[in-house]
């Protein structure tokens, strides 16, 4: 089988990304999902603030108004900051450590289905009797009462989905420790890596604990157990901790991976090696680790007690230090520098600020006492907002116009990015500084609507203005994105000029094997050693040119992974008097998942070699084919 | 590259080596089942002895780790060289488990 063929057409590049296995492609595939869940999620925003536009509005029902408050919470964490995340991180990492690929592609290929399958059968619920509507906590006692099918949606959709998110999660860590250049030792690691290793580890850890709270709300909802029923003997607060037991670790995974793409994008933008590395690394292991130690922080009005919220409230306290010690950092990176300010920084520097604001309500939070007044208020609101939309989606649309050409090989505008920068940043202060008052005054969250003699209507209605800010920031984005690929304008390896690790040492984007020849890595920012060096090539080489063995393209993943979504309607109308059918739905699409995995194992697919001469021969037509079959 | 096979010719000291090595481990496996016979033992002893269950649960709890560890770094090669991430990441999410679980316990049944 030749591996470097040529152009092809429409069928076959579709055909391409539905088998492919090459991490390049699949965060493509995560970059595209996840951006249109996160249009949902901003289309459901827009309906939540159209509703609280003015007192007393009826543009929603309050039944309806949960569930899109319910759908754009889940939607947006779960479907589009955390895939996104994972797009950079399939995008990049493998080529910071000087690897050809992920650990296990065929998991990657499947990790990526399993989460899109888990995403549309989520958002199904809208066409199929209703979406879930007891928040994104999906707190037990709420959500056991819940009629029709919306909480099973959301459990079996989240089930599935997690899947997908755990298995990205252990094969980045797997191919962060074994599939390292040489030289690359864990200090010479870029911040990015370390942060995706860092989250991935908490994914391994954190996401079980979900996974069985969600078992037992499936169990308890389709099967007849009774877990969280108080009159059965169960014990509702058991669904709150295991939810928080997971739910604050995953607020760091999806943090993490933004610290890093921040801490890369200061380090090429200021020209300077990362002020304190070796802080900056250590600060986020801790961080890694006080996340597990704080969950009870969500649970202070539950009634756990004196000793226990006093020792939560110390702990989450704690987090401050190292997120602290990032910031400076940071700041020190940029002191003295010689700075640019291109789109990517410029989102950077509004960064600081913004999530310095969420960790500062942060810490009030944690103060007990305190959050018996702020709990459930609408400053809840404007915190995590701070944090999630002030610290992870800056990163994100940072990122995105950072990695964007090492994805695509064009560069976005950078007018239209200013353009989408000043939308976006004074519509999101618009929209959430406010909110901190509107708590204070004592507006309660997930409220469907609220008097005019509140004395709210003011500050609501700036709320207001300010989500129409953002949503014109990314419409021109969008618009952005569009003009550039028709412009379609290539660039070379380093289109940023100064970029300091292995990514941008090979072409942009990258040949389907990445690196003809392993490089060598000789110290921290391996690629800018060698530039300042003078070595032309931009890097040394580990090994001679030879064959280079590839993994073969795979459907199974997809096919595997559409039988869960299967078997998801099956469980979903396990109960339902109704469908007789329900039993056979579940049984067939099980069948569908582990008839593939039967497959996969009896069938041995070596993968195939490209050769050297094959590799040459790449080079001179500029060492960027995508190995389209 | 992760699935690259490369063949190599042992000299006769290095198969030498090798065969020793095996036969010591040979030993430590026998020794450590041996033990563990002899732990699971105690267990029912002492339950048939008919001691305070107060006594008997932690008792047996400790054992059961004793066992757990002997397993892990004997029959499965915990202790051989190139595992040290594996036992990190084993012993750290143990630790992150085992708080967890714990600080759980105590404020939901306490
Ligand atoms: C300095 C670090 C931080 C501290 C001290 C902190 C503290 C807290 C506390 C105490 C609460 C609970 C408030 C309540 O419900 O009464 C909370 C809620 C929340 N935090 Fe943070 N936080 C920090 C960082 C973050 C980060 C980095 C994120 C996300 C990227 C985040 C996301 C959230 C979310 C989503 C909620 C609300 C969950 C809900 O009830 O729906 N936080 N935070
Ligand atoms: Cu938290």
């Amino acid at each position: 089988m030749s591996s470097l063929a040529q152009k092809k057409g429409f069928g076959a590049v579709i055909w391409d990304y539905l088998t492919t296995v090459d991490h390049k492609k699949i965060a493509i595939l995560y970059l595209i999902s996840g951006g249109f869940f996160f249009l949902v999620g901003g289309l459901e925003a827009m309906m939540i603030r159209i509703q609280l536009m003015k007192a007393g509005n009826d543009f929603l029902s309050a039944g309806l108004y949960n569930e899109i408050i319910t759908m754009h919470g889940t939607t947006m964490i779960f479907l589009a900051a955390m895939p996104l995340l994972l797009a950079f991180m399939n995008a990049v990492m493998p080529l910071q450590i000087g690897a050809r690929d992920v650990a296990f592609p065929f998991l990657n290929s499947l990790g990526f289905w399993l989460f899109f399958f888990g995403g549309i059968f989520l958002n199904l619920s809208w066409f199929m009797g209703g979406a879930p509507d007891a928040g994104w906590t999906n707190y037990a006692s709420l959500a056991l009462a819940s009629e029709g099918h919306g909480i099973d949606f959301y459990s079996l959709g989240l089930t599935i989905s997690g899947f997908g998110t755990l298995i990205a999660g252990i094969n980045f860590l797997v191919t962060i420790i074994n599939m390292r250049a040489p030289g690359m030792t864990y200090m010479r690691m870029p911040l990015f890596t370390w942060t995706t290793f860092v989250a991935s580890a908490l994914i391994l850890l954190a996401f079980p604990p979900l996974t069985i709270g969600l078992f037992f709300m499936v169990f308890d909802r389709l099967f007849g157990a009774n877990f969280f029923v108080v009159e059965m003997g169960g014990n509702t607060i058991i669904w709150e901790h295991l939810f928080w037991i997971f739910g604050h670790p995953e607020v760091y995974i999806l943090v993490l991976p933004a610290f890093g793409i921040f801490s890369e994008i200061f380090a090429i933008f200021s020209r300077k090696r990362l002020f304190g590395y070796t802080a900056l690394v250590f600060a986020t292991i801790l961080i890694g680790f006080y996340g597990f130690m704080v969950w009870a922080h969500h649970m202070f009005t539950v009634g756990l007690g004196p000793t226990a919220n006093a020792v939560f409230a110390l702990a989450t306290m704690i987090i401050a230090v190292p997120t602290g010690i990032k910031i400076f950092s940071w700041l020190l990176t940029i002191w003295g520098g010689s700075i640019s300010f291109t789109v990517p920084m410029v989102y950077a520097v509004a960064f600081i600020p913004s999530f310095v604001a969420g960790g500062v309500t942060g810490v009030m939070q944690a103060m007990a006492p305190l959050d018996y007044q702020l709990h459930d208020s609408y400053f809840i609101v404007a915190h995590f907002h701070y944090v999630i939309v002030g610290g992870v989606v800056l990163a994100i649309l940072a990122g995105t116009h950072l990695y964007w050409p090492k994805m695509f090989g064009t560069m976005l505008s950078e007018k239209l990015g200013m353009i989408t920068f000043w939308f976006f940043f004074i519509g999101f202060h618009l929209t959430f500084f406010i909110q901190h008052f509107l708590g204070l005054l004592g507006m309660p969250r997930r409220v469907y609507t609220f008097g005019a003699d509140q004395g709210w209507d003011l500050f609501n209605m700036i709320s207001s203005v300010g989500a129409l800010f953002m949503a014109i920031g990314v419409l021109v984005m969008l618009v952005n994105v569009v003009l550039t690929t028709v412009k379609n304008v290539r660039v070379g390896n380093d289109p940023w000029g100064d970029g300091r690790t292995l990514e941008w040492a090979i072409p942009s984007p990258p040949p389907f094997y990445n690196f003809a020849q392993t490089p060598l890595v000789r110290g921290l920012d391996t690629y800018w050693i060698e530039k300042m060096e003078g070595n032309k090539e931009g890097m040394v080489y580990a090994e001679p040119l030879g064959d280079v063995h590839m993994p073969n393209g795979s459907i199974i993943p997809l096919i595997m992974s559409f039988g869960m979504f299967v078997a998801a309607f099956g469980a979903l109308y396990f109960l339902d008097d109704s469908k007789p059918w329900a039993l056979a739905v579940l049984i067939i699409g099980l069948g569908i998942t582990f008839g593939s995995m039967l497959v996969r194992s009896l069938k041995d697919d070596l993968g195939f070699h490209i050769t050297k001469e094959e590799l040459i021969e790449d080079a001179k037509r500029g060492g960027n084919t995508d190995g389209l079959k | 590259m992760a699935h690259d096979t490369t063949e190599k010719i042992r000299s006769h000291a290095e198969h030498e080596f090798l065969k020793k090595k095996r036969s010591a481990e040979m030993r430590h496996q026998l020794t450590s089942f041996a033990i563990m016979i002899f732990l699971t033992l105690i267990a029912f002893t002492m339950v048939a002895a008919g001691f305070s269950t107060y006594l008997i649960v932690p008792i047996i709890l400790l054992l059961a780790a004793v066992q757990v560890v002997l397993q892990l770094y004997h029959f499965m090669h915990l202790s051989n060289k190139g595992h040290g991430t594996v036992a990190f990441f084993m012993f750290s999410g143990m630790f992150v488990a085992f708080i967890t679980i714990l600080a759980l316990v105590t404020i939901v049944w306490w």
